[in-house]
Parts: structure tokens; sequence; C-alpha cells
């Protein structure tokens, strides 16, 4: 009863004593476009109102007074105003600014492909693509060659980008340069990249137009950025046809911090038996691995530190060209240290710090002898065959520090300025000739990211650098748009100079050299949503200052590369099926070493195109994985130099077209046990099942007479590896600390 | 005398007050609780959720007007264009519910249900991580109310949506969302506020799984 005559009071002063008041009005954003379900609140009370399908809203209220109304919606800034609640009906108008959000801006996309970021469900390669992309047999650089703008070059390591060499794309890992990314090898015999793409959680590969915080790259950077802490604590262990490896990953109870370390063996030399190959390797090739982590979460940031020793060895003969009865044997021992710390931090106020150094030494023993058929030294005093008799004993350092600060500017605009040093040390003994090359290189660097709408973006910045050993300034300036044409569409412009300093094998001879130079633009087009991408990219690339050598060792060089590339990423017409397709069409020349004249050079292909389709099978929990890959001809030229004074071109011609169909497979046996702690993963690969044959290129003897096709050492490569992975799991802990 | 009668007319008028303050708010919830169970459209369901958020907004120390804007939101967020972003909503009230009522197994629900919207952007590669959150979070909730069905309903669920390859289907899905049943039977509710919701999802696995 005494609740019934509260209540009734209740309602007496409410209803009686006030009267309601009436709210409506509209909800638009900056540009008068309607808004639909924004959220309408009068502040300190239930009352309040979502807008309709025409950005209207009304409700009505008992409340009486001064109040703030609020109208709030999803990606726009919160809007209040005062008002004051009488007997009349009040009638409102909302204003909300589109806030330019990461999610929804556009990002300058000219000329790179950004891959494993989480966030963004549009990449274009994680690392669970990169090692189940048949072909590539879990190395990134070969993975990144079935994206536009790379050459599918085989005999020779690192990624050829549009018309550029592959000593013109650099790697850098959390931020700073990685001198040696591939293993040492013979001369034709392309090497894999040392490091593993589960090391990485982001990708990003510029064909070009890159950011000013990177420099000394010519024609492309891979940027690579490290995981952070890992999501649990386990123990992995690996075997397979050609290596066996351990490792163990600890987190703290606390996720806190984590450390970890991986060993590995491989050596080839019982596949090497099972399997044919075209060289007779008198030292099997062997790689011994050890790496080590650390990682820990500072107060807003992070520092990792990341250490990798390789040691390798191998040796192998080949039939010398000019002489039947000889061969050639050549042997290298190598061994390479790699350390990366970095360290980032959000220091508040809108304020990032991003610091990084690493170290790295790298020790290459090379002989190279010219031997009888029964394996002994032999010299026959032609100086075109004991050219191949010598030894090389060379040690390169590279040691670097560089620091980024980030000013977080109005809305997600961000300035970045920062420095870096790199001080390299070189030494070579060329059989009895020594050498050293010291460079201190320094570079100061600003950008800024402008957001001026979702649909507008835009990154300016600048370079600034400088190269003891040539004693040479550079500046660089970097400047691309984007604009959004439509939902998920944008384009993009890209203008850039990039500069590189000459190669230490032209640096031995004369340091009389200027920086080589290459001029990008760049246009694209992208439309991508949570299971397409389709990019069309225009370029041209003006090359300056190559270095030449011949007659002298001089920066006349010059050349330029223009084409244009298609990308398709596809996971939703067919059901399972995730395929890309990528197409570059490459029109370059260039004059550069000892080439006559502006000619397109021998690691370029006019067409090149790559298919890669993946499919899970859960009823079988396998994965079947193809790739196929195709390149027109690339040239090949025999120079002879006869008057002494210029060369020409005695034979010129054009390979066959490179064609090469591989697969893979992997089945997880464990896939979806449950409260299964041991994860494994079985993998076969096998590449080019159709056994085409591959030429990559021709080697001519000293009097152009004879000529031999350069082709890998084997056509075809199987791998057969069982993975297995125990992992701790810490859930329970977890919920205990929560609990 | 006189001043007996003002202070007990000021204790009477201060309790009322609270009273009333307090009767406005089951009110409210009561009514907006009926409203979510009508809701049907998805303006329906974004007003309901809008409404649990200015009661929250206007209460500041109730967490039950957050969890049920939170799993209006969660729930939206499978429907939503852009799901990271409307889960992470989702997760700024649910923080908000979290920061008033430590440790709750309907929270520690909701937080699940939040990982599988994140997970659905790209299951492939997000099953590693937000289906391990998901797992987590329901053990937790498992854990804090033994009595709770939802977190076990929630399981079912998940697991009558994956493969029976990965040791889901009807054969792991269906003995839960029995049990889920007979502890849906005997729970009580701490008040007619409180969560009661998860009959029709076991009645639609239970359907589905005949």
């Amino acid at each position: 009863m005494k609740k019934f005559l509260l209540l009734l009071s209740f309602f007496l002063t409410t209803c009686f004593v006030f009267s309601q008041t009436k709210i409506t009005g509209t909800a638009k954003d900056q540009r008068g476009r309607k808004l639909i379900a924004a959220s309408i609140a009068l502040k300190n009370s239930y009352d309040g109102a979502v807008t309709d399908s025409l950005g209207n809203f009304s409700f009505k209220t008992f409340e009486k007074g001064v109040f703030v109304i609020e109208a709030k919606m999803t990606d726009h800034k919160t809007v209040e105003q005062n008002i004051t609640i009488g007997k009349e009906p009040i009638v409102l108008e909302f204003i909300l600014k589109e806030e330019v959000s990461e999610l929804k801006a556009v990002t300058v996309t000219a000329g790179s492909f950004e891959a494993g970021d989480k966030k963004r469900a549009s990449t274009v390669l994680s690392s669970l693509d990169i090692v189940t992309t048949a072909n590539a047999n879990a190395d990134i650089t070969s993975a990144v060659k079935t994206l536009p703008g790379a050459q599918q070059v085989g005999e020779q390591e690192g990624l050829f980008v549009r018309g550029g060499a592959g000593y013109e794309t650099k790697q850098f890992i959390d931020g700073t340069y990685v001198n040696n990314p591939f293993f040492s090898g013979a001369q034709d015999i392309a090497t894999r990249g040392r490091f593993s793409p589960f090391l990485f959680k982001g990708t990003v590969f510029s064909t070009g137009g890159y950011s000013a915080l990177y420099g000394q790259a010519l024609s492309s950077a891979l940027i690579l950025e490290s995981i952070d802490l890992p999501e649990r604590s386990e123990v992995d262990a690996s075997i397979s046809s050609v290596f066996v490896g351990v490792g163990a990953q600890q987190l703290s109870k606390n996720k806190k911090s984590s450390y970890g370390f991986n060993y590995g063996y491989t050596n080839v030399g019982l596949y090497f038996n099972l399997i044919k190959q075209k060289p007779d390797y008198f030292t099997v090739p062997a790689f011994h691995s050890l790496e080590g982590n650390f990682r820990f979460k500072t107060k807003k940031g992070m520092v990792k530190f990341y250490s990798s020793f390789n040691s390798q060895e191998l040796g192998l003969r080949r039939p010398n060209i000019d002489d039947e009865n000889l061969k050639n044997a050549f042997g290298l021992k190598n061994t390479n240290l790699y350390n990366n710390i970095s360290w980032k931090e959000n220091l508040g106020n809108g304020w990032k710090m991003n610091w990084a150094g690493s170290f790295s030494t790298n020790k290459d023993d090379i002989f190279s002898q010219i031997q009888d058929q029964n394996n002994q030294h032999q010299f026959t005093g032609l100086s075109y065959i004991d050219n191949n008799n010598f030894t090389l004993l060379q040690t390169q350092n590279v040691s670097q520090i560089k620091s980024v600060f980030e000013k977080r500017l109005q809305g997600i605009s961000v300035l970045r300025f920062g420095s870096e040093y790199w001080h390299s040390y070189t030494k070579a003994k060329y059989s009895t000739y020594s050498s050293t090359l010291n460079d201190d290189f320094v570079a100061g660097f600003a950008e800024t990211d402008l957001y001026i709408t979702n649909g507008l973006a835009a990154k300016i910045g600048a370079r600034l650098e400088h190269s003891s050993i040539i004693n040479k300034w550079n500046v660089a300036p970097r400047i691309s748009f984007a604009y959004k044409t439509g939902k998920d569409a944008q384009m993009s412009f890209a203008y850039g100079d990039f500069y590189q300093k000459p190669e230490n094998i032209y640096l031995y001879t004369t340091k009389n050299f200027d920086y080589t130079k290459a001029t990008h633009f760049i246009a694209n087009y992208s439309k991508i949503d949570a299971t397409h991408t389709f990019r069309v990219e225009a370029f041209y690339k003006k090359y300056q200052n190559l270095v030449k050598t011949y007659p002298n060792y001089n920066n006349d060089g010059n050349g330029y590369a223009q084409g244009i590339e298609l990308f398709w990423r596809d996971k939703k017409t067919f059901k399972n099926v995730d395929y890309w397709f990528s197409y570059s069409y490459l029109d370059t020349k260039r004059d550069f070493n000892n080439y006559p004249t502006e000619l397109q050079p021998t690691f370029a292909a006019n067409h090149t195109a790559s298919l890669v389709a993946k499919r899970f099978v859960l009823k079988w929990k396998t994965g079947f994985n193809f790739t196929y890959s195709y390149a027109t001809g690339r040239p090949y030229y025999n120079f002879q130099n006869p008057s002494g004074t210029k060369y020409e071109i005695k034979d010129m011609g054009k390979t066959i077209d490179y064609n090469t169909l591989s697969f893979s497979v992997n089945y997880l046996p464990n896939l979806g046990k449950q409260n299964t702690k041991t994860f494994i993963v079985w993998v076969l690969s096998a590449t080019n099942i159709l056994n085409q044959n591959q030429i990559f290129g021709y080697n001519y003897s000293y009097n152009g007479n004879i000529k031999q096709a350069i082709t890998p050492p084997a056509q075809q490569f199987f791998f057969l590896g069982c993975f297995i992975s125990w992992g701790v799991d810490r859930s329970q802990d977890a919920i205990n600390n929560n609990l | 005398m006189k001043k007996v009668i003002i202070l007990s007319f000021v204790l009477v008028n201060t309790m009322f007050a609270a009273f009333s303050q307090n009767e406005k708010f089951t009110a409210a919830m009561t009514a907006t609780l009926e409203q979510m169970k009508a809701a049907k459209t998805s303006e329906e369901t974004a007003d309901v959720a809008a409404k649990f958020e200015r009661i929250a907004e206007a209460e500041k120390r109730q967490w039950l007007p957050y969890y049920y804007a939170a799993l209006i939101k969660a729930r939206m967020a499978f429907e939503a264009k852009d799901k990271d972003k409307a889960a992470d909503e989702a997760t700024a009230l649910l923080d908000k519910a979290a920061a008033i009522e430590k440790d709750n197994s309907e929270i520690f629900c909701v937080r699940a249900t939040i990982c599988y919207a994140h997970m659905m952007v790209d299951p492939m590669t997000r099953w590693m991580q937000y289906g391990a959150d998901a797992t987590k979070n329901l053990d937790a909730a498992m854990k804090v109310d033994t009595t709770n069905p939802r977190p076990i309903i929630l399981k079912a669920n998940s697991l009558k949506n994956t493969p029976e390859q990965f040791g889901g289907g009807c054969a792991t899905a269906k003995p839960l969302a029995e049990k889920a049943a007979k502890l849906l039977a005997d729970f009580k509710p701490a008040s007619s506020l409180h969560p009661i919701w998860g009959k029709e999802s076991i009645d639609e696995i239970l359907e589905s799984c005949k």
C-alpha cells in the first residue's frame, strides 16, 4: 500500500506537476549529409533518441531546466549543446564533423604492398600466406616474387624489381638495413634468405616511391617488422629431408616479456644423393643456424632484441667453359652474425619514439681453382683461365643506429623525423691484394602524413644523406597522394628521388663516384574489400649516374623503366579457394657496367605473370597450394672488345620463356582436436612439377665461340618436412590471475 | 516537536527521492528489457542499445545497462560492415561495466562474444588468436559461476558452427546445449533485471541437432 502510494505520488509529481516537452531535430555531417543512427542523449537523464533514415529524431522528456544534450556517431566528432527545457517544444540541428579514422581513411598505396597487418582485413600477404605459397618453400623473397613488379630471376638471389638489379632492393628489419639478407652462394645459383617468415608480423614490399625513412635502395625496399610477444610458450621441433631444428619460446606469466632460441642444422647431402645435381659437390652445402631473442614491454612501449648466427660451407666443381679438360672448383665458408635491437615508446602527448640499432658481421672465405680431371690444381698460363685461380677473404661489418620521432598532429595526421648513422667496414684480401673500405653514412629525414579528409591524404617527405667514402651529399624528396574515388576504391600518385652509393666491388677500384640515382613516378588505382583486392599500377622510372666500368669506372650510365602491373586477389568467388594473379609488363633499357649502349638488362623480362591458388580441405585437414609462374625470355649478350677500345655486341638473343608449376601440401593432423597441446604440420612440396626446362641466360667462353646455358643445379626441388610444436598453454594461469 | 516533524519530513523526502530514483531505474530498465525482447529490425535493436547506454551514462554506478548495451552491440557486430570497429565499441561499453562489477560471469560471456565477432573478419587467419581468447573468457565465465548456463550456451553455439573435423558439430554441441538447458531451468537471476537470456539459442541448437 505504501509502495502504491509512493508510486502514485511519483506519477502525480512527474505527470501533473510537470508536463512533457518535445525535442526534435536533425543530425548532419559537415557537408550537409543526413546522419542515420546518430545517438542523441539528454545527459544525466534517460531520455534521448536515435536518428531515423532521414536523419531526424524526436523524443519527449519530463526534465526541466538547463541540460546538456549530446549527439554522437561512429567516426564522427561528438557534439554537445546546452539547452534550457521549458514548456515550449525544442528544435535542434546537430552538425557532426566526420573524424578522419585510420580504418576509413585512404592510405597511400602507390608502389607498396602491405602485408600482415592484423588490423586491416585487406592485407596482401600474411606470414601464413608466405609459408603456404607453393614454390616459395617458406622463403620470404620467393613468395614476394609472386607479386607484380618482381622478376622471376632464378640464377641470383635478391629481388629484381621493375628493371632494377638485385642489389638495388634493400631489406630493412625494424627500421634498420640488413647487409647480408641472403646466404652466401656460388655464381649462377640463387640462395635463400636468412630470415624465417615467422619472425615477422608485417611485411611491406615497396616496388617504388617508398617513404623518406628509408634510403640507399634505388629500386625497391622490403620492409619487415618483427613480431611482438609470442601468444604462448612453446617448444618446437622440426625434421625434414634437408634440415632438423629445435626451438623454444618462453612467455612470462604476466605476459610482459618473453625469450626464446632456435637451432637448426641443414645438410642437403642425403637429398643430393637421391636427386641428381648438375654440379659436382665436393663439399655438400651445410648450415648451422642459431637464433635468440628477448622482448619485453616497457611502460608504454616495447623493446625487442634479436640475434642470429649462421655458419655455412659448400664446395662444387663445374666444367670449365674454355677448356673441356678443365674444371672450375669453388669452395666457400661463411659465418654471419646479425643483431638487432629496437625500442618503441609512446612518450605521451602525441609523441612516439622509435629507436633501433643493429650490428652485423659477415665473413666469406672463398677459394676458386682451375682443376684437371683428377681434381688437381692447375695453372694454364692463359690469363683468362687462370683468372679463376684465386682466394678471397672478406669481412663486412655494418653498425647502425636510427631514431625516429613521431608527433601526432590534428586528427590522425602525423609528423615523423629522425636520423640514422651507419658505419660500414669491409676488408677484403683477394689472393695477395688487400684493401679496406670504411664508410660513415649519415642521413636525416622528415615526413608528414597529412589526412585532409577521410578521402584525401598526402605523404610528403625528404631525406638528406652523406656518405664519407664518396664524400657526397644528396637530397631526396618524396611525395605521394591518395584520393578516394568511391566505395573501397582509391587512386594514388607517388614521386620520389632515390639514391644509392655504388657497390663495394666498384669502390675497391676507385672512390671517385657520385650516387646512382633513380626518379620514380607512379600512378595507382586500387579497390579493396575484405575478400577482394584489385590493383593496377603504372610507373615510369629514370635512372641516372649508373656505374659504368668501361673505359674507366665512372657514373656515366643511365636508363629508364616503364610498365604497367595488375594484381587481383579473390578469397570469395570459389568456395574455400584463395587465389591471386599478378601480371607485370616491363619496358626497360639501361647503359651500365660494360654495356656498349643502352640495352634491356639480362635480368629483365618484358612480361611476367604468376597465379597462386590455395585451397584448404577441412575434411582432410589438408591445404593444397599451387603456384604457376611465367615470364617471357630474358635477353643475353656476349660483349667482346676486339679493338681494345670499345665493347661490341658479338652475340645476343633471348632465352626461352620461363615456366614453372609448383605445388605444396600442408597436412595438420591435430587441427581442431580439443585440448591438445601438440600441433603438427606436415609439408610436402615440389617445384616445377612439369619438369619444364629453365634457362636463365648464357655464359660465353673467352673467345665467344662457346655458349653454355645457365640452368638451375636441378630442375626440380622436393621437400618433405614435419614441424611440431608443443604449446605450454598459459590460459589457466591467466584465468587464475584474473580472479 | 516541530523539529521532529521537520526532520521526519526531510527524512521521508530524501528517502522518497532515493526510492524514486531506484524505482525510476527499475522501471526504465524493465521497459527497455521488454523493448529488447520485442525488437525485430536492426533499427529497433540499435535504438534499444542507445537507450541502455543513456541509462548507463545517467546512472554511472549500475553495471547492467552497460552490460546490455555491450551485449547488443557485440551481437550487432556480427552483421556490421566494419566488424572490428563495432566490436571495439562493444568493448568500450563492456569495460565500463567491468569497472563497476569485477569478474562477473556474464561480462566474461560478452567478452567471448566480442572475440568471436573479431574472429569473423577473417576466420582462417584469426581463429588462432581470437578463438583462443574467446575460449579463455568462456572458461573464466564458467569458473566464476558454475551455475551460469550462458557460457555453456556460447560454447555450444561455437562448437555447432565448428566443422566436425575440428572437433565441433552436433556431436559435441548437443550434450552441452542439453546441459545448458538444465542449468537454465534452475537458474535464479539476482534480480528481475539480471540476464536470463539463452533459451532461444538452446532451442535453436537442439532443433538443428535433432
